[in-house]
């Protein structure tokens, strides 16, 4: 997983964009390169990772689930990151390089609103104007962040169009970037899109993997046995596994049934990149589903694409009902709500306890439940309003 | 020379300024029929969009008039089989997004183009970066694919796109993606005339040109101009195919009166 120059990862990735976006992504590519060689920028970032986010995230020995589970579970602590996930990680780096780049305004869809949140954030942070893309579906399904990036100071545009979700915030957000390129950056928040993105934004997130590395050693001397992460459009995974690429562990991305692009196996072009894509037979886009907003992407990053062809990840797929048990899960054994995106990896964990009896698991806890514990109450029958 | 570029550049060289409609593949019943009115009103080639669902260069106009002949059930073959042996005197070009010839495969793709009489073909998210895979696809076929120039691509990515293009060069006039606009730009002078010191194919521009006058405005720079939101905005009001002829000879006269 080191640099690359070509855009692609095997036979996935590229730049699939019209032509008034090639010079906008080729200053992205060249002004990060040029920033991640760059001593003062990281240390600017570093500083604002430690200080504003809360870096290093802990990890977290799961005495009492390891013991129900018959394994050794470690959980890496994205969801004490300032904001309530790893998306952070990525949006303070996107949003010092469009500083850097002379933008003063960000552009960012988002899905269940974790990386809107963020990007909100950083703006108010660093004092950039702040445009939200968001499905009509999704801001139903997450009104309290929706209020939260206004409480922020973004402005929060609905996508109204196609399935009102992830995939046509994002075909709203290219849209204003084609329109607003020269004083806008898009920050696009998964290890997805045309190149740079899956490439910078893996970078900006391996700080995850590199840091459990770190802390598994630490603790056990020695690499987990697996390393598992739920994959939407992928961004979290692809962090942890940086850390682990190089290393015997299994790495394991757990896809929502609903949304299984790896597993389903047809590779499509859409949001500037080929990949593996959910489509119909003429090379629609079809809608994924599942019960967690941040997760309901057609497509995957490239990255994981090109990880699955090689074989050296692989990517399972839990139903929503397994979903809302490992969210109970958790919760009642280890005082931790998890969100409905990473519990996920857990329910894959909990359904392949067998397969993986005796051996330590490291799981990307990549955020917390807070903004899904609404949602939760009412599938399980309970009135909270 | 392909059939398109032969048949652009004969018109162009008489002195003739281009006019290129478009139309939804399938948003009608009878949009074969728009194809036919665009001939009988003095169109130079038409536009046949083959709808894809995540546009990210169309606005509203145009998601809603793909959306409509998704809906009514159009595939890229229906809208190509519809095609075959359609009586018009123009050529006609296909407008779509890379994902649709990829998941057809593109030499599949390529023989459904030509089956239908299809000698042209616009795909705005395949650039120059991802142009080798579909430019071997197509091969010696009778298509000419045509590239988009963007009114911030450099002088040198004009060149180089330029000199990749066939049948003609697309300069998209706005930033921005398709749609009416009351004005055609400050952009559009600089780019067709950047285009016109790098390259003699015919300079045909588009996105934002909604009216005889913004139409008549955007020709005097360059070779043509093509004209779609406005048009399918018409038709999904209601207007008929005839509906839609009238409109495009109104244009016909504003770039012809212009000259």
């Amino acid at each position: 997983m080191g640099d690359i120059t070509d855009g692609r990862f095997g036979r996935f990735g590229g730049q699939y964009i019209p032509e008034s976006l090639v010079g906008a992504c080729q200053e992205v590519e060249r002004e990060f390169r040029a920033a991640w060689a760059d001593e003062a920028f990281r240390a600017r970032l570093d500083g604002l990772l430690r200080d504003y986010a809360g870096r290093p995230s802990p990890l977290t020995v799961c005495d009492r689930l390891s013991d129900e589970l018959g394994l050794r579970l470690l959980l890496k602590r994205e969801d004490l990151n300032h904001t309530g996930s790893h998306k952070i990680n990525n949006v303070l780096g996107q949003a010092l390089l469009a500083q850097r780049m002379g933008k003063t305004r960000l552009v960012a869809e988002t899905g269940a609103g974790q990386h809107g949140v963020a990007t909100a954030t950083a703006a108010a942070l660093l004092g950039l104007d702040c445009v939200v893309y968001m499905g009509a579906v999704d801001m139903e399904r997450q009104k309290l962040n929706v209020f939260r990036m206004r409480l922020l100071g973004a402005e929060v545009r609905s996508a109204e169009t196609g399935s009102r979700t992830l995939k046509d915030a994002v075909n709203e957000a290219m849209r204003d970037w084609v329109a607003t390129v020269e004083s806008s950056h898009y920050l696009l928040g998964s290890a997805m899109g045309p190149h740079p993105y899956p490439w910078m934004v893996r970078e900006l997130h391996r700080v995850i993997g590199d840091e459990a590395r770190e802390q598994c050693r630490a603790l056990d001397g020695r690499d987990p046995d697996v390393v598992t992460a739920c994959v939407g459009g992928g961004s979290n995974a692809i962090g942890v596994f940086s850390g682990f690429v190089d290393t015997a562990a299994d790495l394991v991305g757990v896809e929502p049934a609903g949304g299984a692009a790896i597993g389903h196996g047809v590779p499509g072009i859409v949001h500037g990149a080929l990949s593996f894509l959910l489509q119909d037979d003429h090379g629609q886009v079809q809608e994924a589903e599942s019960i967690s907003a941040g997760l309901d992407y057609p497509g995957v990053g490239a990255e994981h694409a090109h990880l699955a062809d090689l074989g050296r990840a692989r990517y399972e797929r839990v139903t929503d009902a397994e979903v809302l048990d490992a969210f109970q899960l958790l919760s009642r054994t280890e005082g931790i709500i998890p969100a409905l995106e990473p519990a996920h990896a857990l329910a894959w964990v909990s359904r392949a306890r067998a397969e993986l009896a005796g051996k330590t698991v490291l799981l990307n806890l990549s955020g917390r439940g807070d903004k899904d514990v609404a949602q939760v109450a009412e599938l399980l029958g309970h009135d909270v309003s | 020379m392909g059939t398109l570029e032969k048949h652009l550049r004969a018109r162009r060289d008489s002195g003739r300024k281009l006019l290129m409609p478009y139309v939804s593949g399938g948003i009608t019943d009878d949009w074969l029929d728009v194809i036919r009115a665009y001939d009988d009103a003095g169109a130079d080639a038409v536009e046949v969009g083959i709808p894809f669902s995540d546009p990210v260069m169309d606005g509203p106009t145009i998601q809603a008039a793909n959306d409509q002949a998704l809906r009514r059930g159009a595939t890229p073959i229906s809208i190509l089989s519809e095609l075959q042996g359609l009586d018009v005197s123009i050529p006609l070009i296909a407008m779509t997004y890379a994902n649709i010839p990829y998941r057809m495969g593109y030499r599949r793709f390529v023989e459904e183009l030509g089956r239908a009489g299809v000698h042209g073909a616009i795909i705005p998210d395949i650039p120059l970066e991802e142009l080798d895979p579909w430019e071997e696809a197509v091969g010696d076929a009778d298509v000419d694919t045509v590239m988009l120039a963007s009114p911030i691509s450099s002088d040198e990515r004009l060149r180089r796109l330029t000199a990749r293009s066939r049948g003609f060069v697309y300069g998209v006039n706005v930033l921005g993606v398709t749609g009416e606009r009351a004005d055609v730009g400050a952009w559009t002078a600089d780019l067709a005339g950047r285009l016109k010191q790098v390259t003699d194919l015919p300079v045909v521009m588009g996105f934002g040109i909604s009216s005889p006058e913004t139409a008549a405005a955007a020709a005097a720079p360059s070779d043509g101009v093509i004209v779609a939101s406005a048009i399918m905005r018409l038709l999904l009001d209601g207007g008929s195919a005839l509906d839609a002829g009238a409109f495009v000879a109104r244009l016909r006269d504003a770039i012809d009166t212009a000259l």
